[in-house]
Parts: structure tokens; C-alpha cells; sequence
């Protein structure tokens, strides 16, 4: 039975996951998380998509507009320079969180932009923009962008849309029936041919840590651009940019205690330096006549127009927070419950999880099928019971083809979620067969 | 009754598993019927039908459908399956109206059983929005299929 688990699996890594006491702390700063749908208590396990948001983030953001609010990076008036340093200071922030510079770090609204920003460079390197610096990005038939099957349509449609216009192909590494990237065929996939890889970090629907030092390895022998998705690491594991030697990288400031708004791109500094811009327009100039501009250096040659300075705000707080409850034992505790997700599913009878079987690392998410009941219905049966998940491709259609599924459901949890909401969730799922009159 | 209970009576249920009219390939069309198809997908949640109405004479001979998806529009598909074969065009039209209605009512209409047979089970659905258009599917399928039967 789900109530009588076992002790929690070790996690990756030597830190101790949280206590009871811990989580307890950590969910007072979370209102929403006491609140009640449907009659009942409110089990949040939808992380993955978006976290929830802290009071002190809230804060931050409402104090900003309270006494710094000015336009950044354009006045000299004192409110303007207070405004500015704040502003600054986020990214610095964030690039101590990331073990990047500050000058690496550029503000998008989430993820999926700083995707597209990075493609729309390429495009306008491989059209001759930024000249002989940027013809690293460029771009022309023969060339191959490599991706993974178990990308989020982010990390994907960009590179396809790229590939269309600059009559580059797409290739992609397959993955193992577990939902591991198989190496073998990496290995033979990246070549000589190979100009950019693509892949994420930790998988939103296998819940797979991709073996990032091994695929840089296979792109650095060949001169390959490499870009991580860092969407569901960057908030469930210490992340350390510099020392993963990336190229560039890829997050989403909601799903890491951040409103909804505010992402990041990082790009190693020479890489930026020689990009040409994708978006352009006031506060990324330094020369402007009527027939052209010469551009500001990374990370503001990327950061054209008004910027979502308050949202900054609140992301650098997010990662205060993040910190301060430690970036390690959030991994542990993460990974705890992912276990305990597993293991829980795999006991029950006509449920399959996707992705690494239980004892093996994953993040902490379970995407699964429930024998002869729709995902959309067990979804809709959990919420009955107050219990928030995801139901659907989420967002990775050609993953779900490839395994047989056209949608599962997903629990995904963070660092205040509970093992009681993860016991209730799984006597949730034990019932859901029976419910729909399944019997097998 | 529960909420949930409401949303998934033993009528839709029963429908989910059994499927009227369902297999594309299974049956073919009645020859010199006219013939309609559409191809409808709820892109929140994945679910896909693919209907093919047969109409003679203004009379609707056969509704065969394929589909994939939750146990709402899988047995909304199999009901309008049932209800409409025999029908005429015009008097499925209304039908179909009539469950829009009821479906955008949030729980405010009364579902007519005479009017409706057993696509009045579905009232319970109104009340949760995020579920409508999975009741909805086959049926807007269906009224493209007889539009395209009667281009
Ligand atoms: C792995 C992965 N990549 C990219 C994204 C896209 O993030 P966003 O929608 O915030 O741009 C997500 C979030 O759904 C994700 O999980």
C-alpha cells in the first residue's frame, strides 16, 4: 500500500534531504498552498509546469514599484541609477546562481524566447549579419542541428523553423525504451556536419538527467555549438554553467519560485559578443544614424526595449530563497520524492511509468499511463480529491509517439511539497481504475 | 450524486467502452449516399476524432467515427453516432444546437431526455468548462461532416 512505504531512497549527491519541519517552514511562505479546491485541500503536484511563489518574492517585486521604480539603463536622475543598480544586481544574481558572469546572463520572458532568440541569431549570422565574427553561427545546407526525441516542443519547433531557412537538417538522438539518451547513437549521430546540439537537461515528462559532460564531449570533438535546456534543472539541481561547459543555455523564471515573465539566456561572453542581435530597437545601440546602428555589447545588444525590470527583481529574490534552502538539499528531497513517486506507481496494478524504472535517477516527476482510463479523466478524478497534476503531451508530442502514448498524466513536486501529498496522491491513483470501471 | 459522479454517469461510461459507430474501416459507406467528413482535435488535451456522415435523401443512413481520446469524447461520439443515424439533417442540426446549449449553460439548463436520449447524461459536464469541449468534439465534427455532405 502507498501509505506504508518504505524508507526514502538516498538520493544523488551527499546532502541530507529536508525534514518534515523543513517542508512545514517552507509552505508558510506559500499561502496558496493552504488554500482548498473543490471542498477539499489543495495537493499541489504541478511544479513541473509552474512553481508556486513565495511572499518574499512577492515582496521584492511590490517593493521595487514602491520605491526604486524608474526606466533602467537610459536616465540619469537618481531614482533612474537606483533603478539601474537593482536591476544589475538581479543579474548578478542570477550568474552566481548559474556559475556564469554577469555579462552572460540576458533576460527573456521564459525559456521558449530565449530558444527563439538564440535560432533568429543563427538566421541573421547565416543572412551575413555580425560578418566574419559571427560566421560561427551561420548556417547552410549540409549543415546539421542535432536534437534529442525527448524535447519540449521549445527546444524543438525553433530548431526545425532554423533549419527551414537556412536549408540546414535537423537530426535527432534517439532514446531508450527507459527514456535514457542512448549514447551509442549520439556518438554516431554527432559529426563533422554537426554545427549546434540541442538538448535539455533533465527531461519534463521522463524525469531523465541527461549525461550533459559526455554529449558536450561528443560536440566539442567535432566544433559543435552546444545548447541546454535548462528548464527543469535549473530549479531541482545545483547547476554550475561554467564547469558543464555549455555554449549557451535556456531558463524559465515560473518554474523556479519567479512570476511568470522573466527567463534567462545564458551565452558564454565571446559567443554573445560575436552574435548578431535577433530583436533590435532603443537601449541595445551605441551609434545610431538613419541608415544603420552599431550594437552594445552582450548581455544589452539582446535586451532591446523596455525590460521586465520588476520581474528581475523578483527572480534574483526567487534565488536568494532557492539558496538559502540550499541548492543541494533541494535536489535531495526532489529526488526522494521522485523515488517515492515511482515506487509507489510501479506497486500499482495497470500503471506504467515513463521514463528511468524505480532506484535509478530522475528528477522529481512521474509521468504515467493507467490502463484503460484516459489521462484527461484521471486528472479529472485527482482534482476531485484537491489533487493538481498535469494531464497531456506536455508539450512533447513526438516523445509521446515514440512511446506509444498519445498523453499520460505527471506529478511533479518541489521543495515544499510533502511526502503526505505524495501518499495521498498515490491512494488517489490506486482507486482511479476502479473508479471508471476497469478491471483487469 | 457527487460532483464527479455527475460528470461520469454510468450512461457515459458505458458509451466510453462500447463506442457506437465506431471503425471507420469497419463498415463501408452506403453507396450512392453523399458523403461528409471532419477531422477535429481538442488541442488542450490531445483528443482526436475523425467522423464520416452518410446522408440520402436529406436522412442520415450512417455516423461512424475513429477516435482517441478521454471517456467524455469518446462517449459523446458514440451517443451522436446513435442518436443521429435515421435522423434527418435538419432535425440533427437542432439536436446538435440544443446540446450546445446545454453544454455552455454551466449547469443552469435541464436537459431534455426526449429530446436528447442519452446525450442528457452529459449535463453534468456543463459545470465543468474545461470539459466541454471534450463533449463538444464529435459533435461540431459531425455538423462540419453534414455541411461538407450537404456542399
Ligand atoms: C524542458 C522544458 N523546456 C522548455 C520549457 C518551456 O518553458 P516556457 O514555457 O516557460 O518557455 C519547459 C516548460 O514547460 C520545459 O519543461
Amino acid at each position: 500500500m502507498a501509505t506504508t512505504r518504505s524508507a526514502p531512497h538516498a538520493p544523488a549527491g551527499d546532502a541530507p534531504a529536508f525534514a518534515d519541519e523543513r517542508v512545514a517552514l517552507f509552505r508558510a511562505d506559500f499561502p496558496i498552498l493552504g488554500r482548498s479546491v473543490n471542498g477539499v485541500p489543495l495537493v499541489y503536484l504541478d511544479s513541473a509546469a509552474t512553481s508556486q511563489t513565495p511572499l518574499g518574492v512577492l515582496e521584492a517585486e511590490r517593493h521595487f514599484y514602491k520605491h526604486e521604480n524608474a526606466a533602467v539603463n537610459r536616465g540619469s536622475h537618481t531614482l533612474a541609477v537606483e533603478a539601474t543598480d537593482t536591476f544589475e544586481a538581479a543579474r548578478a544574481t542570477l550568474a552566481g546562481f548559474l556559475g556564469a558572469l554577469p555579462e552572460e546572463i540576458v533576460w527573456t520572458s521564459n525559456a521558449t524566447e530565449g530558444l527563439n532568440l538564440l535560432a533568429y541569431s543563427f538566421s541573421n549570422a547565416s543572412l551575413g549579419r555580425g560578418g566574419q565574427a559571427a560566421r560561427r553561427f551561420a548556417l547552410q545546407p549540409g549543415d546539421e542541428i542535432v536534437v534529442t526525441e525527448m524535447e519540449h516542443h521549445a527546444n524543438l519547433i525553433p530548431w526545425q523553423e532554423l533549419a527551414f531557412r537556412t536549408g540546414a537538417t535537423l537530426r535527432f538522438i534517439p532514446i531508450t525504451d527507459d527514456g535514457e539518451l542512448r549514447l551509442d547513437e549520439a556518438e554516431r549521430i554527432i559529426g563533422d556536419r554537426t554545427r549546434v546540439l540541442a538538448v535539455t537537461h533533465a527531461s519534463n515528462v521522463l524525469g531523465t538527467i541527461n549525461p550533459v559532460v559526455d554529449l558536450v564531449a561528443l560536440a566539442r570533438r567535432v566544433g559543435a555549438l552546444v545548447l541546454l535546456d535548462a528548464c527543469q534543472s535549473a530549479p531541482h539541481l545545483p547547476l554550475d554553467l561554467h564547469a558543464l561547459d555549455v555554449d549557451f543555455a535556456v531558463l524559465s523564471g515560473h518554474k523556479m519560485l519567479a512570476p511568470t515573465g522573466i527567463g534567462v539566456l545564458y551565452g558564454r561572453r565571446e559567443l554573445l559578443d560575436a552574435m548578431p542581435p535577433f530583436l533590435t530597437g532603443g537601449s541595445m545601440i551605441t551609434t545610431v544614424t538613419m541608415e544603420q546602428a552599431e550594437y552594445l555589447p552582450a548581455p544589452h545588444r539582446f535586451e532591446a526595449g523596455t525590460q521586465r525590470v520588476s520581474q528581475a527583481v523578483a527572480f534574483a529574490e526567487a534565488v536568494r530563497y532557492l539558496e538559502a534552502a540550499g541548492m543541494d538539499r533541494v535536489r535531495a528531497w526532489d529526488s526522494q520524492l521522485g523515488q517515492r513517486l515511482v515506487e509507489g506507481l510501479a506497486d500499482l496494478d495497470g500503471i506504467r511509468v515513463v521514463g528511468p524504472e524505480a532506484g535509478r535517477e530522475r528528477i522529481g516527476l512521474a509521468a504515467f499511463d493507467v490502463d484503460g482510463v484516459h489521462a484527461h479523466d484521471v486528472g479529472q478524478f485527482l482534482d476531485d480529491r484537491g489533487i493538481a497534476v498535469r494531464v497531456g503531451h506536455h508539450c512533447a508530442q513526438p516523445l509521446h509517439r515514440r512511446l506509444g502514448l498519445t498523453a499520460t498524466t505527471r506529478a511533479s513536486t518541489y521543495l515544499y511539497t510533502t511526502t503526505d501529498e505524495v501518499d495521498a496522491f498515490l491512494s488517489a491513483v490506486a482507486e482511479v481504475r476502479g473508479y471508471f470501471g476497469v478491471t483487469s | 450524486m457527487s460532483e464527479l459522479d455527475s460528470l461520469y454517469q454510468q450512461i457515459i461510461l458505458d458509451h466510453s467502452k462500447a463506442r457506437q459507430g465506431s471503425g471507420l474501416a469497419t463498415e463501408p459507406a452506403p453507396v450512392g449516399a453523399r458523403l461528409g467528413e471532419s477531422h477535429q482535435i481538442n488541442t488542450t488535451c490531445g483528443d482526436e476524432v475523425t467522423v464520416r456522415v452518410a446522408v440520402v435523401d436529406g436522412k442520415i443512413e450512417q455516423i461512424r467515427w475513429d477516435g482517441d481520446g478521454c471517456a467524455i469524447s469518446m462517449a459523446a461520439a458514440s451517443v451522436i453516432s446513435e442518436l443521429g443515424e435515421g435522423e434527418g439533417v435538419g432535425e440533427l442540426r437542432a439536436k446538435i444546437e440544443t446540446f450546445r446549449e446545454l453544454m455552455r449553460s454551466r449547469g443552469t439548463v435541464e436537459a431534455d431526455e426526449d429530446v436528447l436520449g442519452d446525450a442528457a447524461a452529459f449535463s453534468g459536464v456543463s459545470k465543468y468548462p474545461a470539459r466541454v469541449k471534450c463533449a463538444m468534439l464529435a459533435w461540431v465534427a459531425v455538423e462540419h461532416a453534414l455541411a461538407e455532405a450537404e456542399a
